[in-house]
């Protein structure tokens, strides 16, 4: 693929918007891939931990909301635990849940989940699912 | 008869693994003129050393063979140790069965190893029975040194052997000391303004009294040999009288005439007669004679007509004078390769394709912009700026495969100082690999990253064209599998260092070796990293190969350390290995002259009593001699012997076998 690189791209007001959200520098990733080494769920996702990080810094935030990898990751800490500069990949991706679930997109109401899996879905489920609800 | 005696070592298991060192030390006892032969686990320890003494005094020996490791290893600890014990220390021989023996051999039987041992330990017994004590040579010392190249490395070695108390003699090839150092605006992990640490070494160069500085002069031709070289250094005519200039300027202010500053990277002009920079050392203008229309048509003179003191000579020659020197320091320091090479980058086509160098000069408060980041093509402020490492480095198809190693570091450099003075702006480095060896560096690069904005783009920049005053640099993001078009207001290229022009030919003057890419070859990479295969000359700074200001400064430090080692002494004893010609049968055919690779062969006459040249004959300088054996092989006439490796010796060795 080809990019026009700018300032204005660099600058992208919703990547400074996830840099406050999740409380991360994007700029401190150098690149070394060892999220993406260790990441238990790196080959369900469509673009991995590392590359996410390295889109983010070029600007290509639209690449990475589309792709599956933040619904993937799940919060094990791995990459933030094994990453020599302290950065939180699943900081970052949590982050981009976040203003995921802002836009107000793909929205679910309650009534729309069917009963018998309510019932039966464990409650740590439950209380998880329903910040797809109130964010 | 010889009083041999025979030591073997073990060598832990390095020896003892293959070979049955013992055996070999009783077959060797039976072997006539041996009177003494054992093993040892180590004859390398004190305890062997002792042992080696002990057994030459006990037994009386007048020659001793230690069968070990290679000769490079220890052969000067035993022969020391012989000495010791009052023998003449070329009558100790070794012999190598570990590399060439116990190392090559895996037979656990021992039977191959300890056959092989004997064999190689009897060999030498037959050649050291034909050594001959061998005396050492003394060289008288000229405790003076010649620096070649005012840089920054050339300045350090100067200014070392000169507080060592030694006489100095800075040769420079340009008006002024400073070298390329001079140029740069700030200096990296530091940030400390170059002009601000350079120029007060520069004035204590010309102040200090040891120092003679000869500036725009170069080395015309060097002759003999370590303590002792002549060197013809040719001065080159300023025409302007350095005694009695009192550097006011004038001249400078009046000449008409401009060309393009070679100091400024062409992106200044420059007075006809000039300083190259204000704060030149020695602070007197050359005048540039071919652009001169004075001296090359008769025709203006202005200054010499406002000189006060009357100092400008027209007329004024080149002058080759002659300096004995006990030491020679090469610091001749790097160019850069000519951008223009690469098409891609469109270097000398666009006018906003400018050089790393040249940037600094931007970059530099005395620079052509004052300091401020102006682009040349219209002089706005560029708002974004691409920096493109490995400009010909790393490219073995067109341009040199070597890393030049310091453009990592200054490329974060120049994105950090555009940062600094155009806020506003954004940078782009294109690298291939960031490599931040050093102190306090990779903080330095990640500090331009994190702090400085610097957008850093893993891969190479294709193409480079002009597009509605834009630059456009097509490159690619390899990170993230990209191809990345950026349209910039510069571009900066990280150039390829480069040898000096003509580093060959002062390489061939004064006999060091140089590589392929005419950089000058150190004896060993690691442990003789400053000294050249030629006794004497020792090296320093970017001549050796691209190199930093602090490596620099370290090795204008070391090699002045090993200039003053050799002063501290009258005289220098020098390994007897040299090569000796037989008067009687040399014919005089100069074969070994042409083969010499250390001009160590003189042509010498006889004369009779009338004083009338009746023969002439080859001569070994001992002072230049390496003991190369070349001249050896080429005699037609057997003439020439190499003392502790004659000819008998080497017979001796081979008939035994």
């Amino acid at each position: 693929m080809k990019i026009k690189l700018t300032k204005g791209a660099i600058e992208n007001p919703l990547i400074r918007q996830l840099e406050r959200v999740s409380g991360e520098e994007l700029k401190r990733c150098y690149q070394c891939g060892k999220c993406s080494a260790g990441c238990p769920v790196t080959f369900a996702m469509e673009i991995p931990p590392s590359q996410i990080m390295r889109f983010l810094q070029i600007g290509m935030m639209d690449d990475v909301m589309k792709a599956n990898s933040m619904w993937v990751c799940v919060g094990c800490l791995q990459c933030y635990a094994r990453c020599p500069q302290s950065v939180s990949v699943a900081n970052v991706l949590e982050g981009l849940r976040q203003l995921h679930l802002r836009k107000g997109e793909d929205r679910e109401q309650i009534k729309d989940v069917p009963f018998p899996f309510l019932k039966n879905a464990p409650q740590q489920a439950i209380v998880c699912g329903f910040r797809k609800f109130v964010s | 008869m010889p009083r041999i005696g025979i030591f073997v070592c073990q060598c832990g298991n390095n020896i003892a693994a293959t070979v049955d060192t013992k055996k070999v030390a009783e077959e060797m006892a039976r072997l006539p003129g041996v009177v003494f032969a054992c093993d040892y686990k180590f004859m390398c320890s004190s305890p062997g050393q002792d042992m080696l003494k002990q057994a030459i005094k006990d037994n009386r020996l007048d020659k001793v063979i230690v069968s070990a490791c290679s000769p490079h290893m220890h052969e000067k600890t035993f022969r020391k140790a012989s000495e010791a014990a009052g023998l003449n220390p070329y009558q100790c021989e070794i012999t190598n069965i570990r590399e060439q023996c116990s190392w090559v051999h895996h037979d656990k039987t021992k039977a191959a190893g300890t056959a092989k041992s004997i064999d190689l330990t009897r060999m030498t017994i037959e050649r050291l029975k034909k050594n001959k004590p061998l005396k050492k040579i003394n060289i008288p010392i000229k405790k003076k040194a010649l620096v070649i190249g005012g840089g920054i490395a050339g300045i350090q070695a100067a200014l070392d052997i000169a507080e060592g108390g030694r006489e100095v003699i800075l040769v420079e090839r340009e008006p002024s000391i400073g070298g390329n150092m001079a140029r740069l605006s700030e200096t990296f992990p530091t940030m400390d303004c170059s002009q601000c640490i350079l120029t007060p070494k520069m004035v204590e160069v010309e102040l200090n009294e040891k120092i003679t500085l000869y500036t725009y002069s170069e080395i015309e031709k060097v002759d003999g040999y370590i303590g002792n070289f002549i060197v013809q250094i040719r001065r080159k005519a300023k025409y302007v009288d350095e005694e009695r200039c009192t550097g006011c300027g004038e001249c400078i202010e009046k000449c008409p005439f401009k060309v393009e500053s070679q100091f400024e990277m062409k992106l200044a002009k420059r007075k006809v007669i000039y300083t190259p920079f204000p704060q030149s050392v020695p602070n007197v203008p050359v005048i540039d004679a071919p652009n001169c229309p004075k001296i090359q048509k008769d025709k203006c003179g202005a200054c010499a007509v406002v000189c006060g003191p009357k100092c400008i000579d027209f007329k004024m020659e080149d002058r080759i004078i002659t300096e004995d020197v006990g030491a020679i320091i090469v610091a001749t320091g790097y160019e850069l390769m000519p951008n223009e090479r690469f098409g891609e980058y469109g270097y000398g086509r666009i006018k906003d394709v400018i050089s790393g160098m040249q940037f600094e000069r931007l970059a530099s408060s005395s620079g052509p912009t004052g300091g401020e980041i102006r682009r040349p093509s219209d002089g706005k402020t560029p708002a974004s700026v691409v920096f493109i490492q490995c400009a010909g480095s790393r490219d073995e198809k067109k341009g040199v495969s070597y890393c030049s190693k310091v453009c990592c570091m200054y490329t974060a450099k120049h994105t950090m100082l555009y940062h600094h003075k155009v806020h506003e702006g954004q940078s782009y480095v294109f690298y291939m690999d960031i490599r931040a060896g050093g102190k306090r560096y990779e903080e330095f690069v990640r500090r331009a990253i994190e702090h400085d904005n610097a957008m850093y783009l893993r891969g190479r920049v294709s193409r480079v064209y002009e597009k509605d005053g834009k630059v456009i640099v097509q490159g690619a993001d390899t990170l993230s599998g990209n191809q990345v078009e950026i349209e910039a207001d510069m571009v900066v290229l990280a150039t390829a260092i480069v040898s000096r022009t003509g580093a060959d030919t002062v390489a061939q003057k004064l006999g060091i070796g140089y590589d392929k890419y005419k950089f000058y070859n150190e004896y060993h990479p690691k442990l003789k990293p400053v000294e050249t295969v030629t006794a004497g000359i020792f090296l320093s700074g970017a001549c050796m190969g691209p190199m930093d200001i602090p490596d620099s400064v370290a090795q204008g430090s070391a090699a002045a350390a090993k200039a003053l080692s050799l002063f501290s002494s009258d005289e220098m004893m020098r390994e007897p290995i040299t090569a000796v010609v037989n008067k009687p049968t040399c014919n005089a055919c100069w074969d070994c002259v042409t083969a010499c690779p250390y001009s160590a062969i003189e042509r010498d006459t006889v004369k009779n009593r009338d004083g009338v040249v009746v023969r002439w004959l080859a001569k070994v300088n001992d002072g230049v001699c390496q003991g190369c054996g070349v001249c050896v092989a080429a005699c037609r006439s057997k003439a020439i012997d190499l003392k502790g490796y004659t000819d008998e010796q080497v017979y001796a060795a081979i008939n035994a076998f």
